[in-house]
This record gives C-alpha cells, sequence and structure tokens, in this order.
C-alpha cells in the first residue's frame, strides 16, 4: 500500500511537471499578444511597449517558465496579466461554483445512471427496458448546449419555477442551490445516459453467473438478489466510468457556465485564452489536470475496497 | 405520521426558498439590470480599451472634461465652458466647481494635469494614446482653470477630450481603478463579482444627483445570446442595449413586454483587402471584389435586414455622409471580367475571419458571391488572438472582415502601410491632414465628402455595412440612447417606469 502510494505521488508530480510545459509552449506559440488584447487596436507602439514591460513579456520564455515553477512551488501562482490580480484570487472566487457544480452533477449522474441501468437489468429484454435505453440513447445524441437551452425555456422562460442563469453566491444558500438546479440537470443528464447504459452491461453480465441462479434458488427475493449480490459485483466497470466521467464533468462545466452564465472556473479560463493571459490559463489548466488525476486515483483505491481480490494480491 | 411531517417540512422548505428567491421589491423603479455580452477584466478605462468599460463606466462612474450627446455633438461635463484662442492652438477651460471623487477627495486642475500628463508619459499604457498626441502642454492657471496647448490643430479635440480614455483621474485613488474605480460622475462603485456583475450605486454628492432617476445600476454579463434571450424573456434583466442575435428580434416585437430599438453605431463593416499584397495591389482586383458583392443579401442573410449598407467608410447617419453604395453596383458579369482582365480569374484567394457572427455569417455569403465572380475564396475562421498577431499585427491575409467601431476613424487610411491595410497613398494622407485641422464644421464636411468618395474610387476594401445597434429593453425602460456616437452611454438620464 505506501509503495503503491509513493508511485502514485510520483506519477502525480510528473503528470503536472508535464502539463505546466505543455501550457506554456502552447501559449507561447499561439499567435496572440495579451498587451495587445488589453490595450486594443488602436494601441501605440510605446504604450504596447511599456506594458509589455510591464507584463514582464520581455524576457526569454525560458526564464519565465522558471520563474513561473519557482513561484508555484511554494504555491505562488503569479499575478493575473489581464486582471491584474494574484491567481489564486480569481481561482478562489470561481472554485465553489465550479467544484458545487461538478459535484452535485456527479451525484445525481450516479443516483439516476445506477437506477435507471439496474431496473433496465432487472427488465431484460421488457418494454421498460427498451424505454431506457431508447431515453438513454437519446441522452448520449443530445448536446449539453442544446439541452440546456431547452430546460431554461421551459422552466425558467415558460413555467417560471427556476432562474435562467447566474449565481448569487453561498451567500444566499437557497438561492444558489435554486439557480444550480438546470445546470446540474444539464450535465447529469447527458452523462447519466452514458453511465446507465453501462451499468445495465455490467448487470446483465453478472446476472447471466451461476452463483446468482444458486441465489435465487436459494429463494432471495428478486430485489435482494439485485442490489446485494449482482450490483457490488458489477460495480467495477462502473467506477471506471465514473472516474473517466467526473473529468468529462468538470471540463463540461466550461459549456455549462457559458449557457447559464455561472462566474466559475469555466467562464474564467476561456476568457483568459482569449486574453494571453498564461499565469491564469497556466494554472487552471494544472487545477484540471490535478483534478482529473486526482479522480483516477480514488477510483484506483475505489478498486482495492470493491474487489477483495485486489486486496489480497497487494 | 412522520411521512406527513416530513413532507409539509418540504413544503415549507420549497416556501421558505420562494420567498428568499422573489426579487428585491423595494427596489422597483429605481433599479436596473443591464445585460453586457462582454465581461472586462479591469475598470480602468485609461489602461485598457474593452469596450464594455466605456459602456458601463464612462460617463457614468469617470467623467472628462467634455461629454457627447446621442447627436454627436459636445457637450461641457467637468468643464464648465471653454474658449479657444485665435490661432486654435490654446484652449482654456474653466472647471466645474463643488465636483469631488467618490472617496472625497477634491476635484481641481490639479487633477486634470495630472491625468494628461499620466496619459501622455512615455511608459503611459493609455490604449488612445493617439487621442493625446496633438497635445504640446497642460498648464494649470488656478484651482478651477486649465490651459491645454495644442501643437497643431485638431478639429476632434474636444469631442475626443468626452471619451474614457481620457476621463479624469485622482492621484491619490489611480493605483486600484483596475479593481476599485473612483471618479467624480454621478453612481460610483459598489461592488463587482467577476464573471456574473458589476453594480455601480448613486452618488448622492454629485452636483446633479437630483435630476439622477436610478438609485442602483446592475451590469450582469452574459455573453451567450441564447441565454441573454432567455434572462430577457425570464425577465431576469431589464435592458440589453447591444443585443447580439438580430436573428433573435422577432420574439421580443412581438411580445407587449418588451421595446426593440435599431439604432446605428459607429461600426463600419468592411471587406478588407491587404492592399499591400499582390493581387489587391491591382485596383481593378479590388474593383472587381466590389461588384461582387451584393450588400443587399449579405445583409438579409448576415444581419437579418437589420442593417444599412455603405458604399465608404463613414456612418449613414454622421452630417457628412454621402451615399457611395452605388460606386459599384453589384454585377457579377463585370467583375467576372475584371478578373479576367486582372489575370486573376479562377485563382484561389483566403479571407480569414475573426469570431464575431456578423463576420463568420457574412462570409460564408461573400465565398459564394465571389464564386459566381470565379474566385475561388477559402474561409478561415480564426481566433481572436490569432486575427490581432496574424492579421491586424503582421498583414499576414489576403481578405478578412472587420467592424471599425471609433467614431472620426477616416484618419486609418492615412496610417501608412504598415497599418493592416496595406493602403498607402499620399494623396489621402494629404486630405485626412487638410480634415483634421480643419475647424470650420461645414467646410470640414465638404472635405470629409471628398474622402468617402476618395476611398470609394479606389475601392481600398469592399464596405459592407454600418453595424447596428439593436436594442431589447423592458417596457417603462427610458432615456438609452438609441444609435451611439460614441462607446459610452450615460445613465444619467435613464429611468425605469
Amino acid at each position: 500500500m505506501g509503495y503503491f502510494l509513493f508511485r502514485r505521488t510520483i506519477s502525480f508530480v510528473l503528470t503536472l511537471l508535464a502539463v505546466s510545459v505543455v501550457v506554456f509552449a502552447v501559449m507561447n506559440i499561439l499567435p496572440g499578444d495579451p498587451a495587445l488584447s488589453i490595450l486594443g487596436l488602436d494601441a501605440t507602439e510605446d504604450a504596447l511597449a511599456a506594458l509589455r514591460e510591464e507584463l514582464g513579456l520581455n524576457e526569454p520564455v525560458l526564464s519565465r517558465y522558471l520563474h513561473w515553477i519557482a513561484g508555484a512551488v511554494q504555491g505562488d501562482f503569479g499575478i493575473s496579466q489581464s486582471f491584474r490580480v494574484p491567481v489564486s484570487e480569481l481561482i478562489a472566487e470561481r472554485l465553489p461554483l465550479t467544484v458545487s457544480l461538478a459535484i452535485s452533477g456527479m451525484v445525481v449522474t450516479v443516483i439516476l445512471a445506477v437506477a435507471l441501468g439496474v431496473a433496465a437489468a432487472a427488465n431484460h429484454g421488457k418494454a421498460g427496458d427498451w424505454g431506457i435505453m431508447f431515453l438513454s440513447q437519446l441522452g448520449i445524441a443530445v448536446p449539453a448546449f442544446w439541452l440546456s437551452i431547452l430546460l431554461v425555456l421551459l422552466f425558467a422562460v415558460k413555467l417560471r419555477w427556476l432562474p435562467p442563469g447566474g449565481f448569487p453566491g453561498w451567500s444566499e444558500p437557497a438561492a444558489a442551490v435554486r439557480s444550480l438546479i438546470l445546470p446540474t440537470v444539464a450535465l447529469a443528464l447527458v452523462q447519466s445516459a452514458v453511465l446507465a447504459r453501462v451499468t445495465r452491461s455490467s448487470a446483465l453480465e453478472v446476472m447471466r453467473l451461476d452463483y446468482i441462479r444458486t441465489a435465487r434458488a436459494m429463494g432471495f427475493s428478486r430485489r435482494r438478489v439485485l442490489w446485494r449480490h449482482v450490483l457490488p459485483n458489477a460495480l467495477i466497470p462502473i467506477v471506471t466510468i465514473v472516474g473517466l466521467q467526473f473529468a468529462a464533468l468538470v471540463t463540461g462545466t466550461i459549456v455549462i457556465e457559458n449557457v447559464f452564465y455561472l462566474p466559475g472556473l469555466g467562464r474564467l479560463i476561456f476568457q483568459s485564452i482569449a486574453n494571453r493571459d498564461l499565469p491564469t490559463v497556466q494554472a487552471l489548466v494544472m487545477l484540471f489536470a490535478a483534478i482529473v488525476v486526482t479522480a483516477n486515483f480514488i477510483v484506483d483505491l475505489l478498486y482495492l475496497a470493491i474487489d477483495p481480490r485486489l486486496k489480497a494480491r497487494s | 405520521m412522520s411521512s406527513r411531517l416530513a413532507r409539509s417540512g418540504v413544503a415549507i422548505a420549497a416556501l421558505a426558498l420562494c420567498a428568499a428567491l422573489s426579487p428585491t421589491g423595494g427596489w422597483a423603479g429605481t433599479t436596473i439590470v443591464i445585460g453586457l455580452q462582454q465581461e472586462p477584466t479591469s475598470l480602468d478605462p485609461t489602461a485598457d480599451a474593452t469596450a464594455s468599460i466605456d459602456g458601463m463606466l464612462t460617463q457614468n462612474l469617470f467623467e472628462s472634461l467634455t461629454t457627447v450627446n446621442e447627436a454627436g455633438e459636445v457637450l461641457p461635463q467637468l468643464a464648465e465652458s471653454w474658449t479657444v484662442s485665435e490661432d486654435g492652438l490654446t484652449y482654456t477651460f474653466d472647471l466645474v466647481d463643488g465636483a469631488t471623487f467618490h472617496d472625497g477627495t477634491g476635484f481641481d486642475a490639479e487633477d486634470v494635469k495630472f491625468s494628461f500628463d499620466r496619459a501622455m508619459a512615455e511608459d503611459s499604457v493609455n490604449p488612445s494614446k493617439g487621442l493625446f498626441k496633438p497635445i504640446e502642454s497642460v498648464t494649470v492657471v488656478d484651482a478651477g482653470t486649465v490651459e491645454i496647448k495644442l501643437k497643431q490643430k485638431d478639429a476632434f479635440f474636444l469631442f475626443n477630450m468626452a471619451q474614457g480614455d481620457v476621463s479624469i483621474v485622482a492621484p491619490e485613488s489611480v493605483e486600484a481603478n483596475n479593481a476599485n474605480p473612483v471618479g467624480t460622475g454621478p453612481f460610483k462603485y459598489d461592488s463587482w463579482t467577476r464573471g456574473d456583475k458589476l453594480v455601480l450605486v448613486k452618488n448622492p454628492d454629485h452636483r446633479d444627483a437630483a435630476s439622477v432617476a436610478l438609485e442602483r445600476v446592475e451590469f450582469k454579463f452574459i455573453s451567450d445570446a441564447a441565454a441573454a434571450s432567455a434572462a430577457l424573456l425570464a425577465e431576469e434583466i431589464d435592458a440589453f442595449p447591444g443585443f447580439p442575435a438580430p436573428e433573435l428580434l422577432p420574439q421580443f416585437e412581438a411580445d407587449p413586454r418588451f421595446k426593440v430599438v435599431t439604432g446605428s453605431t459607429e461600426g463600419e463593416v468592411i471587406l478588407a483587402m491587404n492592399n499591400a499584397k499582390a493581387p489587391f495591389n491591382d485596383i481593378r482586383v479590388r474593383q472587381a471584389v466590389s461588384h461582387a458583392i451584393d450588400r443587399g443579401e449579405i445583409i438579409d442573410g448576415a444581419m437579418y435586414g437589420q442593417a444599412v449598407p455603405i458604399g465608404s467608410f463613414y456612418p449613414p447617419h454622421g452630417p457628412a455622409y454621402v451615399d457611395l453604395t452605388g460606386t459599384y453596383p453589384h454585377d457579377t458579369a463585370k467583375a467576372k471580367a475584371l478578373f479576367e482582365e486582372a489575370g486573376v480569374a479562377g485563382t484561389t484567394m483566403t479571407l480569414r475571419v475573426p469570431p464575431f457572427p456578423y463576420a463568420t455569417r457574412s462570409a460564408e455569403i461573400i465565398q459564394a458571391q465571389l464564386a459566381e465572380a470565379g474566385i475561388d475564396a477559402k474561409v478561415e475562421n480564426v481566433e481572436w488572438g490569432f486575427w490581432i498577431d496574424e492579421i491586424y499585427k503582421k498583414l499576414n491575409y489576403d481578405m478578412t472582415i472587420i467592424a471599425h467601431t471609433s467614431p472620426n476613424d477616416m484618419g486609418n487610411f492615412a496610417r501608412g502601410p504598415k497599418y493592416f491595410y496595406g493602403y498607402d497613398d499620399a494623396g489621402y494622407t494629404d486630405l485626412w491632414n487638410r480634415i483634421s485641422a480643419e475647424a470650420d464644421d461645414a467646410a470640414r464636411n465638404a472635405l470629409l465628402a471628398e474622402a468617402q468618395k476618395y476611398l470609394a474610387d479606389q475601392a481600398v476594401h469592399g464596405f459592407l455595412f454600418q453595424l447596428p445597434q439593436l436594442g431589447v429593453y423592458k417596457t417603462g425602460v427610458e432615456g438609452f440612447w438609441d444609435s451611439r456616437a460614441v462607446l459610452f452611454q450615460p445613465l444619467a438620464g435613464v429611468s425605469v417606469n
């Protein structure tokens, strides 16, 4: 276990290092100039030169990178070139929203997908199964942004039950929850469509095994067999997909935050790339990478928990 | 029993939720929520060119020496009045009494001098440093009087002094203006939730506070057109003065809760051609392109009919406007003949398009029109940062589509071959110099008409249409300008009934 953790930590650090080099390189190769995007098309040459000096853009790329890395190691991610405030401040402002959205999206996805997937498997070949499979096919085919627009038109414009977008902040918890409902649903529906199919096929596979027949023969109820014997053994592919989906959910918030005009990290990264704001993009991509790597790590730990064979081996 | 209790608990919680969210009722009539598409990253108009900073803060939070009304006429602001010397080179401004900055510091001539010196300094990062170029010196005569000497006559000087780049700031607060702006205007800064909204509140100490109806102004940033439309329909916002999607307007026109206003902006949309590069250094090719384009079809297809065609580089609402859309009328046969004459028929040209709906939509239609005239135009959609670098800075393009939104910008064609038009014409530069030195309105307008004709004849670019100002307002919202001669929109005269 100790060795496992050690190996994981090393690969975590190496992954982030590789990501930082790639982001730095890409942002430097990309055509674009932060000074011009701040000062606009009427800017004179001397004003641009003065701003470049102020932003430290005249230093060579390598020294800028080393400078950045030295700061990042100490937890200092630099000053945003476009906002002119510390990047950590920008991220701290936006993190609560994106994290809330990703977690609520994940929770709804898992509940919905497992319930539907197991129900479909239990009714294999019957109308319920076909219905659920049809809906999930539809869910996979529908783009999240389009679904978002439909949800807004129905629940915000027509019925007026929920706000069409925006986020008042967690200082107003009731309003904050209300404003997250539609974005969560938009995020979760598409993801749960994928996960429901995985759950169904994984459950079906387990249901074909001999011990399930034995359990039924011993007189256990269908429900008990399904939840106590089928699901736990069908979990491994489900957990694998959930791990992958968490990464998709976090990046999916970029689109959802735009459609629901939510002040989260997705909109920040969008704006920062457009402004060629290297320190902000760098920190955000690192953060997203760290989240994805951590999610994979948690999935590995979960394998240990749900598959006793792995524990015995290690 | 317990489940019923639990259920009524849920009902009570739901009621509480609704109550908690019911909109801030007490402010009705004195608060307004304004939707904006573009969110700035800084709030200092003297250090950042983002147009929405001017849209929100210029002449609202910040004030300049002069201001401009809807018709583009110059009016007094922090300068109560002014005199101009006989030779047109010395302006003496009398400043208003009783203006103070929002942090309580007083306003006087020293602040004016400070603001100008800062913008004109060598290390200044003012985005419109060019506006200050004609200025020789700024002198404090006494606390209430400032004298500005010019190097050369500048017909646009007083107009330029109204812009956000020339906002008067205080040395005590200027450093923090990017996040906590302090000015002298009728509204002051309240809060900015980045990514969400900017809130201004009325400045009760302003000299004209009695005539300001609004107590609170919220600017909400919604970049997505469908989301903007939904927010209006759900009545989350009261006004969207720069509505981004002409195709979504009919639903608002049909809805009695809303008022739709189609005005004009200073934005000339052009099919820019790289005049420095073959084949566009050949006037026949530029004329052929001009003949190939059908403005009516472009406006219908790209702007859903909501725009006025232009034949040169001057807004149709301006006093010197001449209709030159007939200079090179749509004529595919003639275009074909000219392309053949110039030896470029059947060749491929690239059309690099920035990510703005007016541009991407126009590009597709122009591509089809050029194809009819025998030219294979390859459309490349590029990102804005790429556009600025490759097209604007390096002139690495054949054709592009862009709106020029600054007022009085016919001087662009006198900026020499390094400017992205690649246009270098001593005759035009001379004409522009005469225009900017001409103080008499009638004489200047005559010269401006001449300049329009000059550019149209030269077919420097394909002149397409004037970018409209599309506004959607809740019924009862009054005081927004239909058209914009400048980037700002004063809110002192806006009310919600």
